[in-house]
């Protein structure tokens, strides 16, 4: 009896986005069944793993470079993993998190915390990452091999270019989605 | 009423597209053979029916002996001409224009309201564009939301001119102009001031419908923006009372 080939290890990160590329990728439904078969998810939102392990196949960012711990998450992935997908318009292009770069920090922080607040106006500060200026797409702090632009990419977009990242095959990613799409 | 026949004067060129031997008028461009051919070259500032620009440089194409790249759109046929529209040159600098364009103003796809019916937006996908490998200048442009019926976003403007044009030489009224050169090039309204207050607008809104982007846009077609008016109905079911 041969032993089954060693699964594939997927990380995934959701740094300044919605959750909605984490959403569409579970939206693959019944087709997770197949791709558990060949891959495991070692660190993710969807799963309980707590730390980045220090050698990964595969990693996916979902969301722009907004705060230092989204920086730190970027630069982790990238010095562990050897694919780094960005997942997402806001991860391919800075997206609506990116439309704050056309004010000052110190606006957009009252406009949030201050103005539209009726209960204790305060400007949290503790236990928080500090937000940079200006946000950045994933690749505007570390280099990405795939990107997969929408908002969100369809889980038949993830599906297509996952499975061609899963063979080894460079996938043709404007053949199934665009930005905005 | 018998249709005019051609002018016996234009001459018929025969020309070579992609390895494909073609004829042509002589008084035809290289992007009309090729529209004509159903080979595609990407294009955002020429519309059919409108004067050429020549502005988005989209269409350049290699011509044989030539160093230079030349506009399809502007660049009439010639006898013996030998035309290459897609390599691996032509491809690289498409690209790299579609980049700059998104780098340059702020084309935010997802929040769009021209999202899926727009030209840029295709153009990217069909160029291969999946991200923009300069930074982005993010610099925010004015929204010009006087005018009753229609909206001027110049964030979405990639200025190919195809609002003046129509303005110009369809409808006549010359609204629309240019102003301000580099970045601070924007399309205008009268001498710069609100659309709503334009004493030249038509409101036609051909402006609006050959806009490649979401630039121009009608109003009301954004989200939370359908304002209801009800006043009619107090009005009519009061007056049908009294009868």
């Amino acid at each position: 009896m041969s032993t089954p080939a060693p699964k594939l290890t997927v990380a995934t990160a959701w740094l300044d986005g919605c959750s909605g590329c984490h959403m569409s990728f579970l939206d693959l439904d019944e087709r997770l069944m197949t791709l558990v078969e060949q891959v495991e998810i070692v660190y993710s939102p969807l799963v309980d793993a707590k730390t980045l392990p220090a050698q990964v196949d595969v990693g996916i960012l979902e969301g722009s470079i907004s705060s230092e711990d989204d920086l730190e998450k970027a630069r982790l992935f990238r010095e562990r993993c050897a694919v780094l997908i960005s997942l997402g318009d806001c991860a391919v292009t800075g997206n609506v998190p990116a439309m704050r770069n056309h004010f000052k920090l110190s606006e957009v922080l009252d406009r949030a915390y201050r103005e539209n607040v009726t209960l204790q106006p305060q400007i949290p500060t503790r236990a928080v990452p500090a937000l940079l200026t200006p946000v950045k797409p994933v690749h505007g702090v570390v280099a990405v091999d795939v990107f997969i632009p929408g908002c969100p990419p369809s889980a038949e977009t993830i599906w297509s270019i996952l499975s061609d990242v899963i063979a080894g095959r460079v996938p043709d990613v404007s053949a199934v989605t665009r930005f905005g799409a | 009423m018998p249709r005019p026949t051609p002018q016996s004067t234009v001459r018929v060129v025969t020309l070579r597209i992609d390895d494909r031997d073609l004829s042509a008028r002589e008084d035809e461009t290289l992007i009309e053979v090729c529209r004509e051919h159903q080979i595609p070259i990407p294009s955002l500032c020429q519309l059919d029916g409108l004067s050429v620009w020549g502005g988005c440089r989209l269409c350049m194409v290699e011509i044989a002996g030539q160093g230079r790249l030349v506009a399809a759109c502007s660049t009439r046929v010639a006898e013996g001409m030998v035309v290459q529209t897609d390599t691996e040159r032509l491809r690289h600098y498409r690209r790299t224009i579609v980049e700059l364009l998104f780098a340059e103003r702020n084309h935010v796809c997802a929040v769009c309201v021209s999202n899926g019916h727009c030209e840029l937006q295709t153009l990217a996908q069909r160029c291969g564009v999946d991200h923009v490998r300069l930074p982005y200048r993010q610099v925010p442009y004015p929204v010009d939301s006087s005018h009753e019926m229609f909206r001027l976003d110049h964030n979405r403007c990639i200025l190919c001119t195809r609002c003046v044009r129509v303005c110009d030489e369809i409808e006549g009224a010359h609204t629309w102009d240019i102003m301000g050169r580099g970045s601070d090039c924007r399309v205008i309204t009268d001498l710069a001031r609100p659309w709503g207050e334009s004493d030249t607008c038509t409101r036609c809104g051909k402006c609006v419908q050959v806009c490649p982007t979401g630039a121009l846009v009608k109003q009301g077609t954004s989200a939370g923006e359908m304002v209801k008016d009800q006043h009619f109905l107090p009005i009519l079911a009061r007056r049908r009372q009294a009868r």
